[in-house]
């Protein structure tokens, strides 16, 4: 955590070279993008969270908490937020673990194992609505190649069967969309972390007779530890701002029995044209994710830089 | 990455076999979908509505991938992506490069602050702030309407701003290996500070100055909230908002809607997969070594 006053701190002759503006034209740029763009909406959220703005955008002056008392007397919020709370539970846990197993198969040596880490990045690189558009085709009740499958395997018993208008089981299918989208980020920081083992530690464990599995459970699983937990708090933040899977494939509908706290923020904005209550909502997403963020920053040692 | 792989000295062929067998099931695990992509992209459009429905289609209609071209707004979704990832790219290039190049070399006061904001807004996906951008930018076009909600102005500078801490996070990075003494060298055999910067600099922080290009251009390329809020006209659609359009109508043409999609995506995934080995540390903030 201390700041390593050597190295990279360049004497005072190196500095004359510069003429002496300061960091400001190096860095102006920067701060007035982060400020202009990342920082002043979040202010325009929290300003019109309590604002009473008409549907046409106007505003009609202060309303104090009124949004905040619509939004958490809204009769679907209960619901959707429970559903969040198991959404990002869910993904995140599942996402972990099998992106553990996954690791485990990249860092060993085989034939092919390049062509397997390319065909992991491809749902890495591409489009997330692209994604969940093509698994929404695969479900589709009539024609979707799901049903031809799983009746191929005698798992069904009809070749019509509805997957995404049923919401229980639309939500399921969202969660595996949302766990396939995430696996691979979070399958190559684990490998990162893997590889980062020094390999003495495991040839001394084998002279003293460990078995592969104790060696996992012994030593690669413990020094894996922060790269799980930056893993973990990254995804927590992306699952819960996790839009497009949800929109492409059922727009949180049927009504909100799909939706999560971030797409019923979008729903309130642009369907229900409420902008003070979606506000509202998104102040409430916000400060979900600022304490995501402040347990990252509290995870990583973020001044070494 | 490759170099500490871990070699398993004399390892049974069983164990090889089986480990290429998992991994081939995994390797098909995750293509599937994108095979169906392509399956149902060069599908005839009268068999696309079928039940049951068929693994393989009669035969390939190759022709999907021309005929997509003019079926559908292919053209202007593909400008629009293009237009709004290159120039947010080069924005992010050129305000992260002087920010990132500054803070690596000198101990400035606020220093420590500026690279807690950048981690910070790293953090900050645009979705959770949709609401507050859209506002701002409605304010903005009733100053200046050329910079309003569906323009490419401000889809430009929002993809930038967004992406912009990556690219400065993986530059500072970068430039904070090169020692200090190879610049001094140059400069005492006569180079202005400017050639020792194009010289000597920037050729060595290459690697994460193309991590940076790349990354931001596919991160902007694959946008879709706040292309979905701020391009509300269709002409200024980007491919991953156009190609959502394509539903919604009586007979969705997914043979299109999927041949849009793998012409989006087959350019990133290349792209990816040179960048790959740099990416994870940028990604996650040197936090995983």
């Amino acid at each position: 955590m201390t700041q390593s006053p050597t190295a990279k701190e360049p004497a005072t002759p190196r500095r004359r070279r510069l003429p002496n503006l300061g960091p400001l034209p190096w860095i102006g740029p920067a701060l007035l993008l982060i400020f202009g763009v990342v920082l002043w909406p979040t202010f325009e959220m929290l300003r019109t969270s309590a604002l009473d703005i008409s549907i046409s955008g106007i505003s009609r002056g202060l309303t104090g908490l009124t949004n905040y008392q619509n939004l958490f007397g809204n009769p679907d919020l209960p619901g959707i937020m429970i559903r969040t709370l198991v959404w990002v539970g869910v993904v995140v846990v599942l996402t972990i673990l099998i992106s553990l197993a996954l690791a485990a198969l990249l860092n060993a040596a085989f034939p092919g194992r390049r062509f397997v880490r390319w065909a992991l990045i491809v749902p890495w690189a591409a489009s997330v609505v692209m994604t969940a558009t093509i698994w929404r085709w695969m479900l589709d009740t009539f024609y979707g190649i799901i049903n031809r499958i799983l009746y191929d395997l005698g798992l069904i018993p009809t070749f019509v069967n509805e997957w995404l208008g049923v919401p229980d089981v639309a939500i399921i299918w969202l969660m595996f969309v949302a766990i396939f989208v995430s696996l691979p980020f979070t399958t190559y920081v684990i490998l990162a972390g893997m590889q980062s083992i020094p390999q003495d530690i495991y040839e001394a464990a084998k002279v003293d007779g460990a078995t592969g599995w104790n060696r996992y459970r012994s030593i690669t699983l413990p020094l894996l530890r922060p790269a799980l937990l930056v893993a973990s708090i990254i995804n927590m933040i992306n699952v819960y701002n996790s839009f497009p899977v949800i929109w492409a494939m059922t727009e949180g509908g049927p009504g909100s029995q799909t939706d999560t706290t971030t797409t019923f923020m979008y729903k309130l904005a642009f369907r229900f044209q409420d902008i003070g209550q979606a506000a509202a909502m998104s102040v409430v997403n916000f400060t979900v994710i600022l304490l995501f963020v402040l347990l990252y920053l509290r995870v990583v040692d973020w001044r070494r830089a | 990455m490759t170099a500490s792989r871990p070699t398993t000295t004399k390892a049974p062929s069983i164990k090889k076999a089986l480990l290429t067998g998992i991994g081939l099931l995994v390797m098909f695990f995750f293509l599937a979908p994108y095979l169906q992509m392509l399956i149902t992209s060069l599908t005839p459009a009268k068999e696309l509505y079928e039940v049951p429905a068929q693994y393989l289609p009669s035969r390939f209609e190759f022709s999907n991938f021309i005929d997509v071209w003019h079926e559908a707004p292919l053209w202007g979704y593909l400008r629009s992506s293009l237009i709004i990832s290159g120039f947010a790219t080069l924005l992010v290039l050129i305000v992260a490069l002087p920010a990132a190049y500054y803070t690596a070399r000198y101990r400035y006061r606020g220093r420590l602050l500026f690279l807690l904001l950048v981690l910070i807004t790293q953090m900050f996906a645009p979705t959770a702030l949709v609401i507050g951008i859209y506002r701002e930018w409605v304010t903005i076009g009733e100053f200046l309407p050329w910079a309003g909600v569906n323009t490419y102005v401000a889809l430009i500078i929002v993809n930038a701003a967004f992406n912009l801490a990556f690219s400065t996070w993986i530059m500072v990075a970068y430039f904070s290996t090169i020692p200090v003494e190879l610049e001094e060298a140059a400069s005492i055999d006569g180079a202005s500070r400017l050639q020792v910067l194009r010289n000597v600099t920037l050729p060595l922080a290459l690697p994460g100055i193309i991590t940076a290009t790349i990354f931001t251009f596919i991160a902007a390329w694959n946008e879709f909230v706040v292309a979905l809020t701020l391009a509300q006209s269709p002409d200024i659609h980007p491919l991953t908002v156009g190609i959502t359009t394509f539903i919604g109508q009586y007979r969705v043409e997914w043979q299109f809607l999927f041949a849009s999609s793998l012409i989006a995506i087959v350019p990133v995934v290349i792209l990816f997969i040179i960048i790959e080995k740099w990416l994870v540390g940028g990604l996650t903030a040197g936090a995983v070594k």
